[in-house]
């Protein structure tokens, strides 16, 4: 090995480690993370939007083959929401537009995260996983107010 | 050994065809009913199986044959190379069955609880079987090399192919429990119930070494070929083994990469897949500026002299080179292929993209471009090696990487500016969303897959170009003599023969504890946060079946 080769390498190993840092940084500092791990719980089995306190709301969704339950909801401005997820039958995608949130739907299990809205608008939500015949359909709502 | 090679290519026209019905079908050009949307999804269940696990598995094992014979200069045991074909071929042909029947319309992932036909199942687990044999073929031929030259270095195109072949071998222990223990008797009717966390991580336990499985055939073409091709040598011998070392140990414990949006996994255990994810892009750099320096040598010694020169003073657009066409536009794409790869390990930017249509969009950069290109220059140089016919349509044939460039610029743009915008992936988009019938018409995306729509077409014209390239080959005559050789790279820094890159075991022993490290707190947790088994589902009905 000759001197351009150990720089190259070691070069390359600074500019990973830079990455992973910052990607550290962001997720546990900055706290933008991702999917949480719950354990399952059998009683969710219906979708519904409940309130914790005033700006906190949490959604129950299950999807099912091929809708979002619930398939609207209403939200004021700067509410946190968290969201629950679990899936009826197949596995599904949970995906709101213009919004980083995005989610798997597994028989079984629930799935969670907390996203902010501060912004006016409605957003759809849509199902990015297939899911049989009617996965080109299969979409939700979430109307900030 | 030729049919080996052509098979591929046949099945391939298959492939292409689907690809192109799927951009139409997603911008809305192909617009059908409610039975269309099923339709398209047998489409891409065979698009996926055939282009990305058929195709390449084939021509892995096909070329990895060429290489242990001609490298090691040892006899292949003809037997075995002929099982492993039919294993592989006899597999092909009933999951291709399966699917085309409409009994298997899983996409490429077999997702439970959605529930393929036992034949589909049985038929992955053929073909995978059928590329061990191919692989146990090989060892005793290593074997006796090392034995009979305790001396020489084993070249590095063996190297390659055996460091492929291990992670290979490795990563599909999992999938094939998935398959045949998990999947099979569920879908026979014989287990009810099974757990989706588990079939989820066992998959993508083999998905993502599936990609390197995919991506080292070119890897070793670029370090054992391309700087011949150039006039010029490898740069560094000892990097080139270290390389193909550094991807045994860092392609397998990085699935969760692919499972950063799901449930039932601490999010601490995705992100140390996501760090040793960055671990694997090291030898991926390294290659990058290894090949660079080769290129630099090579017109310097050619007698370019200018600092920078050597980026265009290349042999681009040389007929009787066309080998050098297919691999340096394959390099070129990758950059962009490998930057958007670390986009989406990115952990929380992974929320960003996961699913949309910049997926799709990012690994057509990767498997529909390196990948593709490589199997497609390699398939008509070892043909014609092999046959001694000379290739016909010169000029079309090295066109033909600059036109699938093209198009796949247009492509890749569009799905990834489309899933940027949330386009969603495995969708047939023309039934709702980009039609403008529809409460669910989206215009953004109707921009954004009309250029998918227009890069798929000239991927798909550049295709038709090389299958014409091929089949004037193919009926051409012989010229007789049959002189078959690889052009084989020496090293400028040959190092001294050191054990650190001389012996696979002490890597694949690293290689089984980073796994362990990486698979058992995870493989855990599937089984600890999941409640109840998943009956099995057909994608027409919402009820499930019961035995
Ligand atoms: C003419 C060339 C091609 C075109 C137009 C094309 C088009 C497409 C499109 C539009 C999708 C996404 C469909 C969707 O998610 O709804 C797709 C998926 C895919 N393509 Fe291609 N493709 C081409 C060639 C290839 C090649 C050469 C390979 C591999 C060697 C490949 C491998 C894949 C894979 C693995 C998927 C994912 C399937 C899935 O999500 O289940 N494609 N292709
Ligand atoms: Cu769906
Ligand atoms: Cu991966």
């Amino acid at each position: 090995m000759d001197r351009a080769e150990k720089f190259i390498i070691s070069f390359s190993i600074v500019v990973l480690v830079l990455f992973v840092t910052g990607i550290i940084i962001v997720a546990k500092g900055a706290g933008i993370d991702i999917a949480e791990c719950v354990p399952s719980d059998k009683t969710f089995t219906e979708g519904r939007l409940g309130q914790l306190d005033e700006h906190t709301y949490q959604a129950y969704y299950v999807a099912k083959m091929w809708a979002f339950e619930p398939r609207e909801i209403e939200i004021p401005l700067e509410s946190e929401l968290d969201i629950f997820l679990t899936s009826k039958d197949v596995v599904h995608g949970f995906h709101i537009n213009e919004k980083a949130v995005n989610l798997m739907a597994v028989p079984g299990t629930i799935n969670k995260y907390r996203v902010k809205f501060s912004k006016k608008g409605t957003y759809e939500i849509v199902c990015h996983e297939f899911c049989g015949t009617g996965h080109q359909n299969m979409v939700g709502k979430i109307i900030v107010k | 050994m030729l049919l080996e090679l052509l098979i591929p290519m046949l099945l391939l026209v298959l492939g292409v065809y689907l690809g192109l019905i799927q951009v139409l079908s997603r911008a809305g050009v192909i617009r059908g009913d409610s039975i269309w949307s099923l339709k398209y999804f047998e489409g891409l269940t065979l698009h996926g199986v055939v282009n990305a696990i058929v195709v390449t598995t084939f021509f892995a094992v096909a070329f990895g044959n060429a290489v242990m014979v001609y490298y090691l200069k040892n006899k292949i045991n003809m037997t075995w190379v002929w099982v492993s074909f039919w294993v592989m071929m006899i597999g092909t042909l009933l999951a291709a069955w399966a699917i085309m029947s409409g009994n298997a319309t899983v996409l490429y992932t077999f997702y439970a609880p959605l529930k393929a036909h036992p034949l589909f199942y049985i038929g992955v687990a053929l073909l995978v079987v059928g590329s061990w044999i191919a692989f146990f073929n090989w060892i005793p031929m290593y074997l006796r090399f090392r034995k009979e030259h305790p001396e020489k270095k084993t070249p590095i195109a063996v190297v390659g192919t055996l460091a492929n072949f291990v992670i290979w071998f490795i990563a599909t222990v999992p999938v094939a429990y998935e398959v045949l223990v998990i999947l099979l008797p569920w879908s026979l009717g014989y287990v009810s119930e099974i757990n989706v966390m588990l079939t989820r991580v066992l998959f993508w336990f083999f998905g993502h070494p599936l990609v390197y499985f995919w991506l080292l055939p070119a890897y070793i073409m670029y370090y054992a070929f391309l700087p011949k091709l150039v006039g010029s040598k490898i740069y560094s011998d000892f990097a080139a083994r270290l390389v193909f070392f550094l991807f045994l140990i860092f392609s397998i414990p990085v699935g969760l990469h692919h499972q950063f949006a799901e449930p039932s996994i601490n999010p601490n255990l995705k992100l140390l897949h996501a760090v040793f994810t960055f671990g694997v892009a090291l030898p991926s750099l390294i290659t990058a500026f290894s090949i660079a320096a080769s290129l630099e040598m090579g017109a310097h010694l050619r007698g370019h002299k200018g600092l920078m020169s050597w980026v265009y003073r290349q042999p681009f657009f040389d007929k009787n080179n066309y080998l050098f066409a297919y691999l340096i536009v394959g390099l070129l794409i990758f950059i962009v292929g490998g930057a958007t790869g670390i986009l989406n390990a990115s952990y929380s930017m992974n929320n960003l993209v996961h699913n949309t249509g910049f997926l799709p969009g990012h690994f057509h950069l990767t498997v529909a471009g390196p990948v593709i290109l490589a199997i497609f220059g390699m398939t008509v140089y070892m043909y014609s090696n092999l046959t001694g016919k000379e290739v016909k349509l010169k000029s079309l044939n090295v066109a033909v990487p600059y036109i699938w460039a093209l198009g796949l610029t247009f492509f890749s743009s569009g799905l990834m500016v489309g899933g940027l915008l949330g386009e969603p992936r495995r969708t047939n988009l023309g039934i709702s969303y980009t039609n403008p019938d529809s409460p669910l018409f989206h215009s953004d995306w109707q921009i954004t897959t009309a250029i998918t729509a227009i890069g798929g077409t000239i991927m798909f014209i550049a295709a038709l170009s090389y299958f014409t390239v091929l089949i004037a080959t193919m009926a051409s005559k012989s010229k007789g003599s049959v002189a078959f050789s690889f052009p084989t790279s020496e090293a400028y820094h040959d190092e001294k023969n050191i054990s650190l890159v001389k012996n696979f075991a002490p890597w694949i022993l690293v290689a089984v504890v980073i796994i362990l490290i990486a698979y058992v707190p995870t493989i855990k947790e599937a089984l600890e946060n999941t409640a109840g088994g998943a009956l099995p589902y057909l994608p027409t009905n919402p009820v499930p079946i019961t035995p």
